[in-house]
């Protein structure tokens, strides 16, 4: 039983230079709005990256655009490109489904299915056709989302009847189940109490030794308490319209401590006043 | 400053008493005119709404009272009863109406639910679903008795004769539109972030429907196919045109059907067969005595058919979704 706990190899493989998602975003717009121009991003292995910025700004466009959830958005067109060890994941010859098998979400709002605790974990096992043992695989997944103590003896109740934060642990449980290579989250917390955030942090810091996590996140000392990079997008209201733009990128030290850009400066010491 | 204390001196002054809310006035009374009406008002209201459960409970207790006392096992094992002839039943009915409803849930079911399933998830903007929303809408509100003609036309006409296929195509005319609309809203209805996190784990847009849109709106889904069950077995004009009637089983005893299974189930089903609502139509207007108390018994029994498959519809939407 000790065992399950311990980190399961790594699915990766290494890259040459630790980029797994080199993410070039030129352009970006849904129908006649132009949402995101020139935002250059690329997310390391084994790290966490956080995006910051104020409301409006794109960071969870950006985030969408790694695995290709903004594909379900009518008028989405993409220019630029997103190198998944080594392809271009908009290419038209790119399946987007196996792309996000490949690489998974967490979304802002809990959305555990209307399934049980172990049919939730063993969806994307499921999806995959997986033949081996799903017991051992979601106790694994559960262990690993810090919610094996909490729901080992209710597998079978309802993955809503948990509360919000177990909620959120069960979707982290249900993503990392089949072993993507990289965890995408979009402001994980934020409809979560302290308590439930702070334990959620606290996993993401234990899942970065086997997953690439890539987070958007409103929450500044979040950004400071878990990541390792960091990026600042701002909106560019000159050109007509609200576009977000990558304003600076680089590890969250510096970012925080020692600004290059002007408006990064002064978002993060608007911030804490 | 000056102003208020001119006013309170003038009132002072005044030989009228000051004004005083009486707390008494909050209160409702009969005596007052507007509370008068209020009351009125809910009596109306409550009224009216008893007013409409009176033909549902008026029927249902004309068929115990009328129906009660002939509804015996016989019923459910006989055939109908001939001009001068006692006793009988309408087994015949029975099982002709369960095996109509059943061909014409076949066809419908499978072609609502994929239906819907294009109106929602595949195409919901597109110019086809509007097109067929439309259609869905009116066909909903279609007279039965055309969903019998068209029947009538497209296949007693090219079949050669009324049978009981005949009858389920034109029942499960009634019914695709029902299972179409209840289908396209409870798969609507499938939380938007639930989707989003089948296709966020790499589901392809099959495995996105089949493991999670229709399992979790299979609920709605199946009320929609009771309410459609329902509204199929109560029809008759459909039937008429189609179906006509039959003093006799679909199928003679089970030796036939043992022995040449397949020919025999064909055999029954493109023959004109017997539905409780047509024998009901036929017997209330017969001039014998026991043939009226047939209809009597037999629309109770339908009734209670009915009822049971909105229950059981029911029961499916109130149930909670888990594993």
């Amino acid at each position: 039983m000790v065992t399950t706990t311990e980190a399961a190899p790594a699915t990766m493989k290494p890259e040459s230079n630790g980029v797994v998602i080199d993410c070039d975003i030129k352009e970006l717009h849904y129908g006649t709005f132009k949402a995101v121009r020139d935002t250059r991003i690329p997310i390391q292995k084994g790290t966490i990256t956080a995006f910051i910025g104020p409301s409006g700004c794109g960071k969870s466009t950006v985030l969408r655009c790694l695995n290709r959830m903004n594909d379900l958005v009518r008028g989405f067109r993409f220019q630029g490109h997103v190198h998944f060890r080594g392809k271009d994941i908009y290419h038209p010859g790119i399946d987007p489904v196996a792309v996000r098998r490949h690489i998974g979400m967490v979304f802002q709002q809990p959305n555990p299915f209307a399934m049980s605790i172990y049919r939730n974990v063993t969806f994307g096992l499921r999806l995959n056709g997986f033949k081996g043992d799903k017991a051992e695989r979601v106790e694994q997944a559960l262990r690993g989302a810090a919610l094996w103590d909490e729901v080992k003896d209710k597998l079978h109740k309802s993955g809503l009847s948990l509360s919000g934060g177990q909620q959120q642990r069960l979707c982290i449980a249900r993503a990392i189940v089949t072993e993507p290579a990289v965890l995408l989250m979009d402001e994980p917390c934020s409809a979560l109490d302290p308590i439930a955030t702070r334990k959620i942090e606290e996993l993401m810091v234990e899942l970065k030794k086997r997953f690439t996590i890539a987070i958007v996140t409103h929450n500044l000392q979040q950004a400071q308490r878990v990541a390792d990079k960091t990026g600042f997008l701002y909106v560019d209201t000159t050109q007509g319209g609200r576009t977000g733009y990558l304003v600076e990128f680089g590890d969250t030290k510096q970012i925080f401590d020692d600004p290059h850009e002007q408006y990064t400066q002064e978002y993060i010491r608007g911030k804490f006043g | 400053m000056d102003e208020q204390k001119v006013l309170f001196h003038n009132r002072s002054l005044d030989p009228q008493p000051a004004v005083e809310v009486d707390a008494t006035e909050l209160e409702k009374s009969l005596r007052r005119p507007r509370s008068l009406f209020s009351y009125l008002l809910s009596f109306v209201t409550t009224a009216l709404t008893l007013l409409a459960l009176v033909p549902l409970f008026s029927v249902v207790y004309m068929l115990f009272v009328r129906g009660g006392h002939k509804l015996t096992v016989a019923c459910f094992t006989q055939l109908p009863p001939a001009a001068f002839e006692e006793g009988g039943g309408f087994g015949n009915a029975i099982l002709g109406t369960l095996v109509m409803v059943g061909i014409s849930a076949l066809i419908a079911v499978p072609v609502g639910v994929l239906a819907a399933v294009f109106l929602a998830e595949i195409g919901p903007n597109t110019r086809l679903a509007q097109v067929v929303r439309f259609a869905a809408k009116l066909l909903s509100g279609f007279p039965s008795i055309l969903a019998g003609v068209f029947a009538y036309g497209a296949v007693v006409m090219l079949t050669g004769g009324f049978s009981a296929i005949a009858g389920g195509i034109a029942l499960s005319l009634l019914m695709v539109p029902i299972v179409i609309l209840t289908a396209e809203d409870s798969i609507r209805r499938v939380p938007a972030r639930m989707r989003e996190a089948a296709i966020g784990m790499g589901a392809t847009p099959t495995q996105t429907i089949c493991r999670v849109l229709l399992p979790t709106a299979m609920p709605g889904i199946l009320t929609g196919v009771m309410l459609g069950i329902a509204r199929a077995a109560g029809e008759t004009a459909p039937l008429l045109f189609t179906a006509l009637f039959s003093n006799y089983w679909l199928i003679n005893g089970m030796k036939p059907l043992m022995a040449h299974p397949a020919a025999t189930l064909s055999g029954a089903l493109t023959q004109p067969a017997a539905s409780l609502a047509v024998l009901i139509y036929n017997f209330s207007s017969s001039p014998f005595e026991n043939q009226q108390e047939m209809a009597w018994a037999a629309a109770l029994v339908l009734v209670l058919l009915v009822l049971a498959t909105n229950l059981i519809g029911q029961s499916f939407s109130k149930r909670n979704v888990t594993d």
